[in-house]
């Protein structure tokens, strides 16, 4: 089983990321969970979104406390709450930021890496709308989810229009890792 | 049948359009799920031909769907926590009337302290108003739930109203993948609701008319009766939904790794699944342990449960709400059935989860483990004792 946690802020659609990431890996033919730590959420506040992805059915319906995968939307959060706590050994944190990995100064026993997501997602959609390009880069990090059914999810949640467009960004925050990588 | 990934309040509202409801009553705002958004989506959107009433009280939608069913319409509402609350008289109104309204009850805690979070006070805080309950494991189970719910309340020998518990945000926010029933295999399983007496201007009758000393405390004998009888109702229901649609997770109760088990775990609703993962990882060690989920909690199914339980040695409940000064509410009742058995169970009763507090794996795992340590008393798990002060 394959253990995501989303992090980031009230109004930056963390709760969708967890949809969309579990329609993908369900279109993708796996079992999947998603789950938003719901509270007295408000714009601005940090929310969690938790994700399981299986090629069993999940059972389990616990928040997650060692994730082998971090996705942190928002970088200041890094400063201000314990978004790290619980990872893996060997596992990924990905956090959109302009910064680079190695400026972040994080100390982790695993893989971190950034990417300035806003900055993709206004080329794109012309607003800082972050999720979609975060989805496409952990699709490319992680081998968790495929493009193709990030495609299906975007496709499936959104209209004909905004699922186009955000599947642009999604593929841009993609390819920007597959480069990356090299 | 179609499988898609979906949010738990998606799901049931999906199956509740296919129960073609005449009539949906909801407080819209909070204490309010997706599920009754979603429902006034679909009638705006014609998808769906129901009367769709917003109200300004939760009293006033449970007085609705009250007033709906009398008529015969097949009537739902969907509520949580102090909107449960605030309609308690009106369902004894609509349980004393015999009306077979359905209700979705999102689980969630009880003010004060104010707590907008998961645990299941709200329900079993009615669990007297002559309501069948039934809880879901699972948003599969939540949603096929609903089905069965107006089959069984619609049944000429139960003409009760149902309540399906599912968790709150445990069930009713997550996503999960779904088998979602076509509408005309639905219809074939829930045809429509053929009232034998409804308010009508061609033929008057009253509903709900004073009953004085001579005569009020049959009606309620005759509310117990047909209570008791529904669970034979709520067995063959869920028997016929199995043999149409395949799926089985319980009728009044469901075993998992029951077979030898010397301590029994004894719980309802979502926390089940979490109980099977535990189960799996401690029967790894040697423990003998199983689980009896309780899937109709009203009418209390005695039979159905000490057949499950005899021949444990230990029975340990876990309750996600109590009775204050009493103790939990599954333990109370399980100590109650068990008590004509011959060499009973030593049944341990525990509060956990209240207002959110989270069941994890450990959580389970160390209640079967520190069993030895505590007393009969029925207590309360993971206390941070620095609270208490």
């Amino acid at each position: 089983m394959i253990e995501i946690r989303i992090h980031g802020r009230g109004g930056q659609g963390i709760v969708t990321s967890g949809e969309l990431i579990g329609f993908a890996a369900f279109s993708d033919g796996k079992y999947a969970q998603a789950y938003p730590s719901f509270g007295s959420e408000r714009m601005g506040s940090p929310v969690t979104t938790y994700v399981r992805i299986d090629d069993r059915p999940i059972r389990t319906r616990t928040l997650i406390y060692n994730p082998d995968f971090i996705i942190i939307q928002d970088s200041t959060l890094l400063a201000t709450e314990p978004v790290l706590d619980g990872l893996k050994p060997k596992g990924l944190v990905l956090v959109n930021t302009k910064k680079s990995a190695d400026a972040l100064g994080l100390n982790l026993n695993s893989r971190v890496l950034t990417i300035p997501a806003a900055e993709l997602a206004m080329e794109v959609l012309g607003r800082p709308i972050v999720n979609t390009t975060i989805l496409g880069a952990f699709a490319a990090a992680s081998g968790a989810i495929s493009l193709e059914g990030i495609r299906n999810a975007l496709e499936h949640r959104f209209t004909k229009e905004l699922a186009e467009k955000n599947l642009k960004a999604a593929t841009k925050g993609y390819n920007f890792v597959k480069e990356k990588k090299q | 049948m179609a499988r898609t990934f979906t949010e738990g309040s998606k799901a049931v509202a999906e199956t509740v359009k296919l129960c073609r409801p005449n009539v949906i009553a909801a407080y819209p705002i909070t204490p309010q799920t997706h599920i009754s958004e979603e429902l006034a989506q679909m009638v705006a959107n014609g998808e769906l031909k129901a009367e769709y009433v917003t109200v300004e009280s939760e009293f006033a939608a449970a007085s609705v769907v009250l007033g709906a069913s009398a008529t015969g319409a097949r009537s739902y509402t969907a509520t949580s926590s102090q909107g449960l609350l605030l309609m308690t008289e009106v369902l004894f109104n609509i349980s004393g009337m015999r009306l077979p309204v359905v209700m979705t009850c999102a689980n969630r805690a009880i003010s004060s302290p104010i707590n907008i979070w998961n645990d299941q006070q709200d329900s079993i805080s009615v669990r007297d108003a002559g309501w069948v309950q039934l809880y879901a494991e699972d948003i599969q189970e939540a949603s096929d739930l609903h089905l069965q719910a107006f089959r069984i309340a619609e049944h000429p020998e139960v003409l009760l109203p149902v309540m399906v518990c599912m968790d709150g945000f445990i069930l009713t926010h997550a996503y999960e993948p779904v088998d979602l029933i076509e509408q005309k295999e639905a219809d074939a399983f829930l045809p429509p609701y053929q009232p034998q007496y409804y308010l009508t201007p061609k033929n008057p009758i009253t509903f709900g008319a004073m009953m004085g000393p001579e005569s009020y405390m049959e009606a309620r004998c005759q509310l117990d009766r047909a209570l008791c009888g529904s669970t034979r109702i709520v067995e063959e229901v869920a028997k016929e939904f199995k043999k149409r649609f395949g799926r089985f997770q319980g009728a009044l109760v469901d075993t998992y790794c029951i077979e030898g088990a010397e301590i029994v775990l004894v719980a309802m609703g979502s926390v089940i699944s979490t109980i099977k993962e535990a189960i799996d990882l401690l029967r790894k060690e040697g423990v003998k342990v199983g689980l009896l989920k309780v899937r109709c909690f009203r009418p209390f199914p005695r039979e159905a449960i000490k057949e499950a339980l005899v021949g444990a040695r230990e029975v340990l409940a876990i309750d996600r709400a109590f009775s204050p000064g009493s103790g939990g509410v599954l333990a109370t009742e399980i100590r109650a059935s068990l008590q004509d058995v011959k060499k009973a169970p030593e049944i341990k009763g525990h509060i956990a989860g209240l207002g959110g507090r989270e069941i994890s794996v450990e959580t389970i795992i160390n209640i079967v483990k520190d069993r030895k340590s505590v007393g009969i008393e029925d207590r309360f798990v993971d206390l941070k004792e620095a609270l208490l002060k």
